[in-house]
């Protein structure tokens, strides 16, 4: 792997609520390399927006960070709003869930793509609009000129998150963080989306996070993974290490998400194996592991100790006191 | 796969019957012009057999949730005929309606946007038994009891809860509890477990799949994920700008997809296998507006083996397996298409079958 172009070393990110302090994100630590794609997958509430909300400096002014987050080593935890402001958007960009409330909706989509070219670049307007048109046509949009002067609600919602990463991409990011950005759309204008994601980040070698909740998604367009619960990683490794026939999940719960997919393969009817209770309340995390609660195969040693996450194998993190045997389909 | 049923119809005899069902819906300018119809169902006709699980996938705008609306006249749909349990539903009006609909109940997709978030848990699944003047309030009371047991929440821990303090999971299983609560024969889910985690996802499709087991339910299961709707159904039917593209029974629709919408759909669901991984987007482009709607087959827009023969003619569902039809002229399957008479359309249905990038020999690709 050549010099990684994000390094994150213990990020911590706590919000402050009546008194007590709830621990979204616990001792994160990963790093991208350029060109690579890393996928982000955990259950509501895991910490995993909230993760690359604090390194993009998008947290609100209550929450409390800590640990540290280098962008070609430029250390970005800490940093002011206005020296902020100066890599968000051009040395990284971010793609949200919903298309239609990112966008305002007065405005044509072309002059809103326009503004955010002219936000970072000293561009006269015209420029800055055939620039516009240029990115609607690196994201595939047919007929970009007239799209250019159509608004929002008259674009469906495949062609509003195109519009959306052309206006990310603006600036030519080396890092894009796409947080559940195909969740809201159909399985085919996903694949749609997926693929041009990919084919940009080839075309202007750019390094992509992409955040869900589906691991088939991971397993299909991620180079890297990792599995967080309860504002921890709990597991990491090359996609292609952890899914398919030679894959090898060790991690408890990433085994119990990759079973609760449903499957072609089930024959229909078949009963899911399930996984009880919910994600533990992060004011009040049990002492040891926090997936013991839920974890067929807790044991008492698991409900006392924080297991850590430790390289068990080359590339392969986990943090697990008694983790799944060759990938344990059980 | 049928279930024997308390309150059945005669054997044989679906439960529930969809012939040529229409909706449409009058879009308006400003002002009031007319300015176009939404053709949002057209023409769909399905049978639901007593205990049988019938699914129903389709994209966004495809018509599906339009469908379920209209199988429960709310509102009725245009033109067609819906018999359920032996009663033409689209003839009724006003109690006769009620009372005929007790018996087919809805599940929504947000859980919290259909339970008042001034009840408690209790009270909601109460009231249906109230409206329909079920028991006294205590036999309702031990009712209440049962079904919240059901669907595997402790009454005396929820019964008292406002829907704010339950996860989204608990508030579905709320909401399926009220829905069974007057033993309806038949229950119709639109994308009820589409916005829950995964774990919480496989926790209330167990529910549904002991329901059905436990009372002989019958459901028809709508929703956009196509693996969801193998996993939980007896019969699929993939519906393409309100018409039904391909029926037939749940693992030969997946195993051996015959229209080329459903084999694109298929190949866009990503898959933890990362072998199957990686199908370069099969289905190009958006749907076309259901407003006016392309003539003839209405995926040839986007269908890479469309002909002249797609945009001329309507083509008909037709039954290339058992129970298992498919509304295209040039279906994915090596037996030679029925339809010999179309002449140049002969030679294309030679390739095909196991690989979906297959081109007809004759057919020339449509944007």
């Amino acid at each position: 792997m050549s010099e990684a172009l994000l390094e994150v070393e213990d990020l911590r990110v706590g919000f402050a609520a009546g008194g007590l302090e709830v621990r979204a994100v616990d001792g994160v630590s990963f790093s991208v390399a350029p060109g690579n794609t890393l996928a982000i997958i955990g259950e509501s509430g895991s910490g995993k927006t909230v993760s690359c909300r604090a390194i993009m400096g998008l947290l609100p002014s209550g929450a409390n960070i800590n640990g540290s987050a280098r962008l070609r080593g430029t250390e970005l935890i800490g940093l002011s709003d206005s020296e902020m402001r100066k890599h968000r958007g051009s040395d990284m960009a971010m793609v949200f869930q919903d298309p239609a409330r990112s966008l305002n909706p007065t405005i044509r989509v072309g002059l809103q793509i326009a503004e955010a070219i002219r936000t970072h670049h000293t561009v006269s307007k015209r420029e800055a609009q055939t620039q516009a048109v240029e990115l609607l046509r690196l994201v595939r949009i047919p007929a970009a000129e007239r799209r250019f002067h159509e608004y929002p609600h008259q674009l469906s919602g495949g062609m509003r998150q195109r519009v959306m990463i052309a206006m990310a991409l603006a600036c030519r990011p080396k890092l894009l963080i796409a947080d559940e950005a195909t969740t809201a759309l159909d399985v085919t204008t996903q694949a749609q989306i997926m693929e041009l994601l990919l084919d940009l980040q080839e075309e202007l070698d750019m390094a992509l996070i992409m955040i869900s909740h589906d691991l088939g998604l991971a397993a299909s367009y991620a180079d890297e993974v990792i599995v967080m619960y309860a504002g921890k990683i709990v597991e990491q490794a090359p996609a292609a290490q952890l899914f398919g026939a030679g894959g090898a999940v060790r991690m408890r719960y990433t085994r119990a998400l990759l079973d609760a997919i449903p499957h072609m393969e089930r024959p229909a009817h078949a009963e899911l194996p399930i996984v009880g209770g919910r994600p533990p309340d992060p004011t009040a995390l049990p002492p040891g592991c926090s997936f013991a609660p839920r974890c067929h195969h807790a044991q008492d040693d698991c409900r006392e100790k924080v297991p850590a996450l430790a390289e068990h194998a080359p590339g392969h993190r986990w943090a697990c006191w008694h983790p799944c045997e060759n990938g344990g389909a059980a | 796969m049928t279930v024997p049923q308390q309150n059945a119809t005669p054997a044989g005899e679906p439960l529930l019957s969809a012939r040529d069902v229409v909706q449409e819906f009058v879009v308006r300018e400003r002002g009031g012009a007319k300015a176009g119809v939404v053709q949002a169902v057209s023409s769909v006709s399905f049978d639901v057999m007593p205990g049988e699980t019938v699914g129903i996938v389709g994209e966004t705008g495809s018509g599906k949730s339009t469908l379920a609306r209209a199988i429960l006249q709310s509102p009725r749909p245009k033109s067609g005929s819906v018999v359920f349990r032996g009663t033409e539903l689209t003839k009724l009006r006003g109690r006769q309606l009620l009372q005929a609909r007790r018996n087919m109940q809805f599940v929504f997709q947000d859980p919290f946007g259909s339970l008042d978030p001034k009840w408690r848990v209790r009270s909601i699944v109460e009231e249906p038994l109230i409206a329909y003047h079920v028991g006294n309030r205590a036999s309702r009371r031990k009712r209440v009891d049962e079904l919240l047991d059901i669907v595997g929440l402790d009454p005396a821990r929820y019964a008292k809860r406002h829907p704010r303090e339950l996860s989204g999971g608990q508030a579905q299983r709320v909401a399926i509890a009220r829905a069974v609560a007057l033993e309806p024969s038949l229950l119709i889910c639109d994308e009820a477990v589409s916005s829950l985690d995964v774990l919480i996802q496989a926790q209330v499709l167990n529910v549904f799949e002991r329901l059905r087991k436990d009372l002989g339910l019958s459901y028809v299961f709508i929703a956009h994920d196509l693996a969801l709707v193998k996993q939980v159904s007896d019969r699929v039917a993939v519906m393409y700008l309100g018409k039904l593209c391909e029926t037939g029974p749940g693992e030969s629709v997946y195993r051996k997809p015959l229209h080329p919408y459903t084999r694109g759909l298929l190949d866009s669901i990503p898959s933890t296998e990362p072998g199957a991984a990686r199908a370069s987007a099969t289905v190009k482009g958006e749907p076309p507006s259901p407003i006016n709607p392309p003539s003839g087959c209405r995926f040839r827009t986007r269908c890479p083996r469309a002909t002249d023969l797609c945009a001329d003619e309507e083509p008909l569902p037709r039954e290339l397996a058992p129970g298992h039809l498919v509304a295209c002229h040039f279906p994915l399957t090596e037996a030679a298409p029925a339809a010999a008479a179309n002449g140049e359309a002969q030679g294309t249905a030679q390739n095909t079958a196991a690989a979906g990038t297959a081109q007809p020999t004759t057919s020339k690709a449509v944007s």
